[in-house]
C-alpha cells in the first residue's frame, strides 16, 4: 500500500509517499530524520499487522516546512537515501 | 434525543437517521455473524453481516462521546433483527474515533475497509474509491479484491466535505437531502468559490448572497468549488476506472456530477439505498470492518 502524506494547497503540492509493502520497518529513516517528522507504527495489510515507516500526524498538516530543509524536490533526502528497499520517495511540486 | 420531526423547519442540517434490514435473508446458530462498526466524525455507522453478506445497518449521527455512539449505531443495527450483541462473533471498528469502540475484537483504519466495503458494493471492477466525509476527503485506489492500492488523504484541513455542507444548509435554509439538486438549478455554472473552508464558508457564503447571488448560485459555486479540490486529489492518486463514491456526500448529487464533469469520467451507478435491499454507500467503511471481522474470525479459528 502506498500512501501519500502531505496536501496539496494554493502554492503545490507536498507529499512524502511510503510503500508500506516495500518498508521492512527497519527504522533506520526514523532514526536519519533530522526534523523527527518519521515514525514507526503498526498497520494492517492482508490480515496481518506490520511494522512500518509512516509520518507522524502532528507533521502532516505542516509538512511543506517540515522537509523543506532536507531538499525534497531533488529526492535526495536523507531518509530516501536511508532507506534500503526504496519504499521512500517525496513528491514535492511547488508552483 | 431531540425528535427530528418535532424540529424539522429549524434544523436544516439534519439528515436522517435510519436501520435497515435486507428482506429475505434468515439465518441460524450455525452461521458467522459479524458486525462494523464506523465511527465518523460526523455519522455513525453499524453493518451486521452473515456469512461475509449484509444483514442490517444502521446509521446514526456520532455525538460528543466516540464509545456512546458507537453503541447506539450497533444497537440501532440490532434492533428488529432479534439478534443480541452477544451473538455476534466479531466486530471491528474503524472510522476517526476507532479506538473508541468498546465492543470491537479489532480497530481498523477506514482506508482499508472503505476499499474492502467499495468492493463489496460494487464489485470488482472498482478501482479508485473517494470517501468523502464529514470531515475528510479521501481518494484511494484498489485492486479487483477490494486491496488498498494507494491512498491519499488531504491532511491540511476538513475543507469540502460533509460538514461544510451542513454548514450551507443550515445558513440557507435548504434541507441537507436537497442540496444537491438545488446547487444544480443553474442556467450557467458560477466560478466556484476560492475560499472553500468550513470556518469561513459562512461569511464567504453571506457575501456572495449580499452582492444579490440566489441561494441556487451560491451553493453552485460552492460544491463546485469543493468538487475541483476532490478532483485534484484523485488526479494525484491517479484515476482508474471505474470509479465510485462512499461516504456521506455520495448522496450529494450535486457533488457527484460535478466531479464527472471535471473527471471526464462516469461513476458506477449508485445503489438504490432507499428501497428495500438497496446497499448505502455511506455504510460502505462498516460493510468492509464486517468483512475484515469475519475473516480474522476465520483465522483465528484456524490458527
Amino acid at each position: 500500500m502506498i500512501t501519500h502524506y502531505g496536501y496539496i494547497d494554493g502554492s503545490g503540492e507536498y507529499f512524502i509517499v511510503i510503500d508500506s509493502d516495500k518498508c521492512s520497518g527497519c527504522g533506520k529513516c526514523v532514526e536519519i530524520c533530522p526534523q523527527k517528522a518519521l515514525l514507526l507504527q503498526t498497520e494492517f495489510i492482508d490480515l496481518e499487522d506490520k511494522t512500518v515507516a509512516a509520518v507522524s500526524e502532528e507533521h502532516r498538516k505542516k509538512i511543506k516546512y517540515t522537509c523543506f530543509p532536507c531538499k525534497p524536490e531533488t529526492n535526495n533526502t536523507p531518509c530516501a537515501n536511508a532507506c534500503e528497499p526504496k519504499a521512500i520517495k517525496c513528491n514535492w511540486n511547488p508552483k | 434525543m431531540i425528535e427530528p420531526s418535532k424540529t424539522k423547519g429549524a434544523e436544516f442540517w439534519r439528515w436522517q437517521e435510519y436501520n435497515r434490514i435486507m428482506p429475505d435473508k434468515k439465518f441460524t446458530n450455525k452461521d458467522l455473524i459479524t458486525a462494523g462498526v464506523d465511527v465518523g466524525s460526523v455519522g455513525s455507522k453499524a453493518a451486521i453481516m452473515i456469512n461475509g453478506e449484509a444483514y442490517s445497518w444502521g446509521i446514526t449521527r456520532t455525538g460528543s462521546n466516540s464509545p456512546e455512539s458507537a453503541t447506539k449505531a450497533l444497537n440501532y443495527a440490532l434492533m428488529g433483527t432479534g439478534l443480541k450483541s452477544s451473538d455476534l462473533k466479531y466486530i471491528v471498528g474503524t472510522g476517526y474515533g476507532r479506538v473508541n469502540v468498546p465492543m470491537a475484537n479489532k480497530a481498523i483504519t477506514e482506508i482499508a475497509c472503505h476499499a474492502k466495503g467499495a468492493n463489496y458494493i460494487w464489485g470488482p471492477s472498482v478501482r479508485t474509491v473517494l470517501d468523502v466525509g464529514g470531515q475528510d476527503i479521501k481518494a484511494i485506489r484498489i485492486d479487483e479484491t477490494g486491496r488498498v492500492v494507494s491512498f491519499l488523504m488531504n491532511d491540511k484541513c476538513a475543507a469540502g466535505t460533509g460538514r461544510g455542507m451542513e454548514v450551507f444548509a443550515d445558513l440557507l435554509q435548504i434541507p441537507i437531502e436537497e442540496i444537491g439538486d438545488i446547487s444544480l438549478k443553474v442556467d450557467k455554472e458560477p466560478e466556484p468559490v476560492s475560499c472553500t473552508c468550513v470556518a469561513f464558508a459562512k461569511t464567504e457564503a453571506m457575501g456572495l448572497l449580499r452582492k444579490g447571488w440566489t441561494k441556487e448560485k451560491v451553493l453552485a459555486a460552492y460544491t463546485r468549488a469543493m468538487a475541483v479540490r476532490m478532483a485534484n486529489l484523485i488526479n494525484r492518486v491517479g484515476l482508474e476506472k471505474e470509479l465510485v463514491i462512499t461516504g456521506g456526500q455520495s448522496k450529494n448529487i450535486g457533488i457527484v456530477n460535478r466531479i464527472e464533469i471535471i473527471l471526464g469520467v462516469k461513476t458506477l451507478p449508485m445503489p438504490k439505498w432507499r428501497e428495500e435491499g438497496g446497499l448505502d454507500p455511506m455504510v460502505a467503511g462498516a460493510f468492509g470492518a464486517a468483512l475484515f471481522a469475519k475473516a480474522l474470525f476465520e483465522k483465528a479459528q484456524k490458527a
